[in-house]
């Protein structure tokens, strides 16, 4: 028999491949159908925020973390403001707290629907996502409720929040909360038994809890490898210290366990929502530092110094001063962290955003490797990777 | 918590006192000074001992001060899980100087030191694919320096008789508006001809 020469093959998997969840360029070396190295090129929807950051005074920098991860923006925003927040000196008012606490949260329902229906669609099923957007829809118009718009919010604000919420609405968010059980069981019904979502879920994508952390695992990636740690019970901000919610971890840290740590995830945040609409004090939403806040539109129709301050805000801005601070949240992907460096002007200095998935798609090439070509697409949609966070 | 954090920085100090530069803490947060040769083994030292725990390495990126002659900081944050603490630890480099690779203890540390040398130009000795990360193939200079133009030099479009990109120096419809709201009055000492007479410290 003659000897053949047995060649691997490169394979490119995107930038526009629709599982690829965005533009992710993977350059697959392939040994038939099983992966040898997995090379993902990221990059290609670099917009430069953090250099256009350095060039916008604090309050314009908000709307450019609204772009980052914007399947639940508002926690993006969240970091930035409790970062300057600290560098300042100020806490926002206990309602301010409250409400970004409960936005936080419906950010994270917000994400975690997604990315389940987003998995489950990569991996074959189709219903979970029409019946999933419908809730994301009736969630974002929480939001355009509360602030105008639907998705970039603007309104996590350095000393608070932008606006408070108008009456009624957190009635209906109570009974949001109280109808959406009832989705995330028919979810349920749908995908976790399913033998065809468990074939190619299960023990696909193993990490360990040692390897996550040498990784740089965090969030429901970090939690589905069985380590307990969620940065709202160990280094609680805003309101998170004073609400009483689990943690859910998995422990095999394959797809099916993030998938299943995320569906907890989400029940465990309509009980903090339910918390914090039933605690949420009265009074003021922002900061009542005129230096910092903008004072109410019907005080300038009559106060030659409000005007003053409204002016001086929206120009120059107000000037932070100089320090550094490394800021974390647990945004729904993971911990999102700000490194922000101020020089003492109204402009940051530097302005490092840490995203938890550039972490986790750097360990694609670790998950992968071994696995077939179409665990590829198990792999990535488990990791919830968006790339307007990954490139920013 | 900030008690805790100055027993770990003065132990660090004292067990690693020969490469920690400086410690301090500001607004709760640790942060050390180190020398740069010697980041790998204060990396592993913060990994592995009993006292620090700091098994994730969460972030690695660079800091521009034009004016200094070592002008880049190479910051790492870390994490404790186990003690819940965070350190920053911080080196000094300049263009021409690699700073060495912590692949070899956190392999997350990849990722983020390719983004440094592709935004800063900070180069890392040993590392395993040290290509760019953020920019385009082909890119040219470091868009995060503080020297570098926001709007860059060059723009790409589509060329409809060529049938491919190409790259054209940067040409602006209307001038770049950097607005300068910084009030001329604000912060600036008035000096007044003859005021140094009064520092100078010679009586007369």
């Amino acid at each position: 028999m003659a000897e053949t020469q047995i060649k691997n093959f490169t394979l490119n998997f995107g930038p526009q491949h629709p599982s690829a969840h965005g533009v992710l360029r993977l350059v697959l070396e392939m040994d038939g159908e099983t992966i040898e190295r997995a090379d993902p090129h990221v990059g290609l929807l670099h917009r430069g925020t953090e250099k256009l950051i350095e060039y916008k005074s604090y309050q314009q920098a908000v709307p450019y973390f609204d772009r980052l991860d914007y399947v639940s923006p508002q926690n993006q925003e969240h970091a930035f403001a409790l970062a300057v927040e600290k560098l300042l000196g100020v806490e926002a008012p206990p309602r301010g707290q409250y409400i970004r606490t409960l936005y936080a949260e419906i950010g994270r329902v917000l994400n975690h629907i997604f990315t389940v229906c987003a998995f489950a669609m990569d991996i074959g099923a189709m219903t979970p996502m029409l019946w999933g957007f419908e809730q994301r829809e009736i969630l974002m118009e929480f939001c355009e409720r509360v602030c105008g718009a639907r998705l970039h919010m603007n309104y996590f604000r350095p000393g608070g929040v932008s606006l408070d919420m108008p009456a009624g609405l957190a009635e209906d968010i109570w009974a949001w909360t109280e109808e959406f059980p009832k989705c995330l069981e028919d979810l349920e019904e749908l995908l976790t038994e399913n033998r065809i979502f468990k074939q190619r879920s299960v023990d696909v994508g193993v990490i360990d809890a040692a390897q996550a952390l040498d990784w740089g695992f965090s969030g429901p990636c970090l939690r589905a490898s069985g380590v307990a740690w969620d940065l709202r019970k160990a280094q609680p901000y805003d309101a998170y210290d004073r609400v009483e919610f689990d943690v859910p971890i998995g422990k095999h840290g394959d797809c099916y366990d993030r998938y299943l740590v995320r569906m907890y995830e989400m029940r465990e945040s309509l009980k903090i929502m339910q918390q914090c609409l039933n605690e949420m004090p009265s009074g003021p939403v922002r900061v009542d530092d005129r230096k910092i806040s903008a004072p109410p539109r019907a005080e300038m129709k009559h106060s030659m110094e409000a005007l003053i301050h409204h002016f001086k805000l929206y120009t120059e801005g107000y000037h932070v001063p100089a320090g550094e601070t490394y800021t974390v949240v647990e945004a729904p992907k993971g911990e999102f962290g700000v490194y922000l460096v101020s020089d003492g002007t109204n402009r940051p200095y530097r302005c490092k955003i840490r995203t938890p998935g550039f972490a986790h798609l750097q360990a694609m090439d670790f998950l992968c490797r071994g696995h077939m070509l179409a665990d590829v697409v198990a792999v990535l949609g488990s990791l919830d990777i968006v790339f307007g966070e990954v490139d920013r | 918590m900030d008690l805790a954090l100055r027993d770990l920085g003065e132990y660090v100090q004292a067990a690693l006192h020969e490469v920690v530069l400086s410690v301090d803490i500001d607004r709760d947060e640790l942060m050390l000074t180190v020398r740069r040769e010697a980041i790998v083994r204060v990396l592993s030292f913060l990994r592995d001992d009993v006292n620090c725990q700091f098994k994730q390495l969460m972030d690695v990126c660079g800091v521009d001060y034009p004016s200094r002659e070592d002008r880049f900081d190479v910051v790492y944050n870390l994490l404790s899980l186990t003690h819940n603490l965070r350190i920053r630890v911080k080196v000094q480099t300049d263009e021409r100087t690699p700073v060495p690779t912590v692949t070899g203890v956190f392999s997350s540390a990849g990722w983020w030191e390719r983004e440094a040398w592709d935004l800063y130009g900070i180069m890392f000795r040993d590392h395993p694919d040290l290509r760019r990360m953020l920019s385009d193939y082909g890119f040219e200079g470091h868009a995060l320096r503080k020297d570098f133009p926001l709007t860059g030099y060059v723009e790409v479009r589509w060329d409809d008789e060529q049938k491919r990109i190409v790259y054209e120096p940067v040409k602006l419809m209307q001038d770049f508006r950097n607005f300068d709201f910084l009030s001329p009055w604000e912060g600036v000492q008035a000096l007044l001809p003859g005021d140094e007479k009064a520092k100078s410290g010679e009586k007369r």
